[in-house]
Order: structure tokens, then C-alpha cells, then sequence
């Protein structure tokens, strides 16, 4: 069966999504994805939807589930290269999308991720840290 | 259409074509008002010759309803025939004139050919049916092609009215002038997110001083601006709120929590420097000056 | 307003959806939409062919150019012959659950498309049509 790759990059997993994506194939990438985080104790999910020519509601509603699960396992996710007429066709549908950090592309979504690493350290290690 | 009637028109054209040709180039010369050119006369010869001879063939085959495939030649020439001269700025009357004017030279060879007064009769309402058919044909061709020409020197003017402006490495400006309707609004999210693109931008200020009431309807178009750069990973700083524009968004109920808002574009500009990691010093000048 | 090229879609599996995406979208580009609008009515598809499975039980989505004088547009109209909404008004408005009730589909649909109508009674079935002009 057909599995959307994820690459690990340092403490960070980068998944791209490059197909128009059924039903089954998202239910499966959240299972791998949740999976993953934790074998690697990856800290951060980067989301690459530069090859997403459309994104509706289901698409949405799964980006904020891997955000939320992935938050569980004290891991961040930023959703990357959304396209233009993507961005404005979510708008007016009225995706809330909140909680789903967003960035321009790849290398700016390592950035931000790692500018919330450093204010935020690892909360289960009881280093004394706090998150947000 | 009586079977004999297209044959005499169809006879007519090919033994009178030649002044049938010259009259109905005379006559618009006549109704255009100012003489024409060579190379217009030139032109205008070149057209009534590619027209009468569609026009020459549709009728050979018989029928008279013009909108049926025999007489696509003809519609298409006409089509382009308008759309050509309504972008030139002529007028619909000049435009239509090109059929119209072909009626009296039309009715002079079928006199000359038609013996029987009755056939005579039938052979130029007939052609008077047809020509006043095409001639509001290329009427409504006409009236097209200058609505698509108006609606595309409005698209124009909305893409002009709504610049994006570098302001400084990954700071972009909007500064909004004239009304934020939803027609703008589209413009104006596809103008700022190709911005964000091209110069992976973080931030953008939006200046809404130009911008001269802001309803229920204008705020929720700002919002919307801000949530799409948003998504493409870009902040936004709306500035340019005046004390009344202040209140009015309170009174709404307008929730611009999560937006920064400042009252002037200079003090956006600093807060979006600031937080892209870059500070102004002032230089101070060693060369004498008071300072 | 007379259609000019229709072509009707079954909508079974959650393939068939993004089959109806895809037919959508070519059809789109065939009459010379812009990206956005194209992706405006991909979209708004996406979600009533959701619907259309999800809550109708299947049904068909049937993808139609139209011309109106000088404008073209793209209607597409989803059947069902499910349980019906008996409440049209409450779908309308946004809920955006996890998966029980129709979320954004209905209203988000409606906010993409240029027109939108709705006919749908308990026991009679759902039948839901979008259409948007080709902007310039």
C-alpha cells in the first residue's frame, strides 16, 4: 500500500505531501507520523504542502490533528509552502486553522522551529524549562 | 425562403458584384463623414470583398435563418469585423454601417435583374430581413467586445490601484488607498502573497490611511488579508488607524486581537523592523557640523 | 442558461472524490478559469462530494459548463438519495466539528461559489448545486 515518506532531519521530521491524498492514505500518514515522533523523539513536524494545489476542510481537519498529536508528544508543527490560491481559497471557505503554525517554505519553518525550540525546552526532562 | 429568391440574389451578386462592390464602398465612405485615406480605403475594399464573398456563399446554399452553420463564415467575419473596430474606438453606428450601407447597392442589382414586380417585391424584403439581421448581429458583436474591453481596463485599474512595496529585506508594505471591497480584496490577497513569495517576506504592513470608512464589510476583508499572509507564513501590522476608524472598530465589535496595530505607517515600520532583528542608529557627524 | 457539456460522476468511495476534483478542475482549466477561481470550485467540490458520501450515502456529481451571453461558467450539481437535511438553514452555519456533523461543507461551499442552491427534505434526498462564472 502506498505510504507518504517521512524523512527524519536532525531532531526534526519533514513529511511531503505530494499526491491529491484519498481518505485512507491521510488516516495512515497520522498513525506513521505519531509513530515516528515518537521511535526518534523528534521535536518538530515540518508539513510540506508546496505540491498541494488545493487543500479543503478533511485536508485541514488532518493537519490539525498531526498538530495536536504531534503537541502531545511535545513535538511542534509548522506547515510549510502552502500555495497562494490555496491560501486564499481557506480563507474565504472560513478554515479557522488555528494552532497549525504556518511558514513559507522549508528552510524558514526549520527557522521558526527552531527559534521555539530555544525559548522552550523539553518539558519532560524536568530541566526547568517551561513551555508555552 | 423560396428556393428562386436566394438563386436571384446569389445571380445578382455574381454578375453586379464589381459595382455592387463600388456603391457600397462609396456609401460608406459617404456615412463615415471625413474622407478617408488610401491605405483605409485600401483596407475597407479588402474587407467588402472578403464579406461578399461569405456573404456570397451562404446565400448560394439557401438559408435565410443566420444562425445556422451556413452562415458561420459570414458571423465569424462579422464577429471579428466588430470586435476589430470597437477596440480601434469606433462607434456602433460606423460599426453597423458596414451591413446597412449594403442594402441600397444590393437593391439596386436585384432591380436591374427582376423583371416580375410581385418577385421583385419578395426578393428585396428578403434581402431587407437578412441585412437588417446581420447588421444587428454585428451590433451585438460590437457591444461584447467593448464590455470586455471596459471590464478589462477595470481588472487594470484594480491591479494598478493596489502596489506592494519592499520597505526594507523581509518587510513589505500595502499601502491601501480608495475602498476595500471584495473584488479589491481578492486583487489585493493575490498581490500581497506573490509579494510574500518572491521576497519570502516576514512581514507585511498594511496601511489603511487611504482607506476612508471602515464598516463591518471592510474589516472582515482586512481579517482576511491577514489570515491568508498568515498562512503563507508571513505577519501582519495594520497601520494607519485614525482615532475615528479606532473607535468605529470597537463599536463593531471587530475582534483584532491577534493583529498588531499601529497608528501611523513609520511606527509599523519600526516594530517591523525590530522584530526581523534590525536596529537604526543615528550616526554622529564628526565633520564639524552643528549637530 | 443552457448547459453545454455535462458529464455525470458516481460518487461511491472516498476515490471517487477525488475523482470529482480532478474532473473539476479539468474542466476548469478547459474554459479558462483563473488559478484561484479554479482552485475556488475544486474546492467547494471537494467538500459537497464529502458530503455526498459521508452523510448522503453516495450519490453522483454531475460537472457542466454553461454559457450566459458572453460569460462562461462551471455548475456542478451533487445527488443524493440519503436521509435529507432536515434542517437547512442550521447546516448552513459553521460547525466545525471532528467528523459528525457536515462542518464546513454546506456553508463553505456556498461562501466559494459565485451561486449556490439547495433542495433537500427528510426522506427526499439532497441535491446541491454550485456554479461560478469564469472571472476575467
Amino acid at each position: 500500500m502506498e505510504r507518504i515518506p517521512i524523512l527524519k532531519m536532525g531532531e526534526f521530521l519533514l513529511v511531503t505531501i505530494q499526491v491529491d491524498m484519498h481518505d485512507r492514505l491521510a488516516l495512515t500518514l497520522q498513525d506513521d507520523l505519531t509513530e515516528q515522533i515518537v521511535k526518534w523523539r523528534a521535536r518538530g513536524v515540518l508539513i510540506d504542502i508546496s505540491a498541494l494545489e488545493m487543500v479543503d476542510s478533511f485536508i485541514g481537519r488532518m493537519l490539525s490533528n498531526i498538530a495536536n498529536m504531534a503537541r502531545l508528544l511535545d513535538a511542534q508543527t509548522v506547515v510549510v509552502g502552502m500555495q497562494p490560491s490555496v491560501a486564499i481559497t481557506l480563507v474565504e471557505l472560513g478554515m479557522p486553522m488555528k494552532g497549525i503554525r504556518t511558514a513559507l517554505d522549508v528552510e524558514k519553518g526549520m527557522h521558526t522551529l527552531r527559534i521555539y525550540l530555544a525559548n522552550n525546552g523539553r518539558n519532560r526532562d524536568g530541566d526547568g524549562s517551561t513551555t508555552v | 425562403m423560396a428556393p428562386n429568391t436566394e438563386n436571384r440574389l446569389h445571380e445578382t451578386l455574381q454578375k453586379n458584384g464589381q459595382s455592387i462592390l463600388r456603391e457600397w464602398i462609396a456609401q460608406q465612405s459617404k456615412t463615415s463623414g471625413r474622407p478617408m485615406s488610401a491605405s483605409q480605403e485600401k483596407q475597407l475594399e479588402g474587407e467588402c470583398r472578403e464579406f461578399l464573398s461569405v456573404f456570397g456563399q451562404a446565400i448560394q446554399t439557401g438559408a435565410d435563418d443566420i444562425s445556422r452553420p451556413e452562415w458561420k463564415g459570414a458571423r465569424d467575419f462579422l464577429t471579428q469585423l466588430s470586435a476589430s473596430r470597437a477596440r480601434a474606438g469606433a462607434t456602433p453606428i460606423q460599426t453597423a454601417m458596414f451591413i446597412f450601407a449594403l442594402k441600397d447597392p444590393l437593391f439596386a442589382g436585384i432591380r436591374e435583374n427582376e423583371g416580375d414586380s410581385k418577385a421583385l417585391a419578395e426578393a428585396i424584403w428578403r434581402t431587407t430581413l437578412l441585412v437588417d439581421r446581420l447588421g444587428l448581429f454585428t451590433m451585438e458583436a460590437f457591444q461584447k467586445t467593448r464590455e470586455e474591453v471596459i471590464a478589462r481596463q477595470q481588472q487594470e485599474l484594480l491591479e494598478l490601484s493596489t502596489p506592494v512595496v519592499r520597505l526594507w529585506e523581509n518587510v513589505l508594505a500595502l499601502p491601501l488607498i480608495g475602498t476595500l471591497d471584495s473584488a479589491r480584496t481578492q486583487v489585493v490577497m493575490q498581490n500581497l502573497l506573490e509579494a510574500i513569495v518572491q521576497t519570502r517576506s516576514d512581514i507585511a504592513v498594511i496601511d489603511i490611511t487611504g482607506v476612508p470608512t471602515v464598516d463591518t464589510l471592510v474589516a472582515q476583508h482586512l481579517l482576511k488579508t491577514v489570515a491568508a499572509a498568515r498562512l503563507m507564513g508571513a505577519d501582519c501590522i495594520i497601520s494607519g488607524i485614525r482615532p475615528q476608524i479606532a473607535q468605529t472598530i470597537i463599536h463593531l465589535g471587530v475582534n483584532l486581537e491577534d493583529v498588531t496595530t499601529k497608528a501611523t505607517l513609520a511606527d509599523a515600520f519600526a516594530v517591523a523592523l525590530k522584530r526581523t532583528g534590525f536596529a537604526v542608529t543615528r550616526e554622529t557627524r564628526s565633520n564639524g557640523n552643528a549637530g | 442558461m443552457e448547459a453545454q457539456q455535462s458529464e455525470m460522476h458516481e460518487i461511491r468511495t472516498s476515490q471517487d472524490i477525488v475523482s470529482v476534483r480532478q474532473a473539476v478542475r479539468r474542466c476548469a482549466v478547459e474554459i479558462g478559469f483563473n488559478l484561484v477561481d479554479q482552485t475556488k470550485i475544486v474546492t467547494a467540490s471537494s467538500e459537497l462530494a464529502r458530503n455526498t458520501l459521508d452523510h448522503g450515502g453516495g450519490g453522483t456529481a454531475t460537472v457542466e459548463t454553461v454559457q450566459n451571453g458572453s460569460r462562461s461558467g462551471l455548475r456542478v450539481v451533487f445527488e443524493d438519495w440519503g436521509p435529507g437535511i432536515p434542517d437547512i438553514a442550521q447546516a448552513l452555519t459553521d460547525g466545525f466539528t471532528s467528523g459528525s456533523g457536515m462542518g464546513l461543507g454546506l456553508g463553505g461551499a456556498k461562501r466559494l461559489s459565485n451561486e449556490f442552491d439547495i433542495e433537500s427534505a427528510p426522506g427526499k434526498g439532497t441535491r446541491v448545486t454550485i456554479l461560478r462564472w469564469r472571472g476575467l
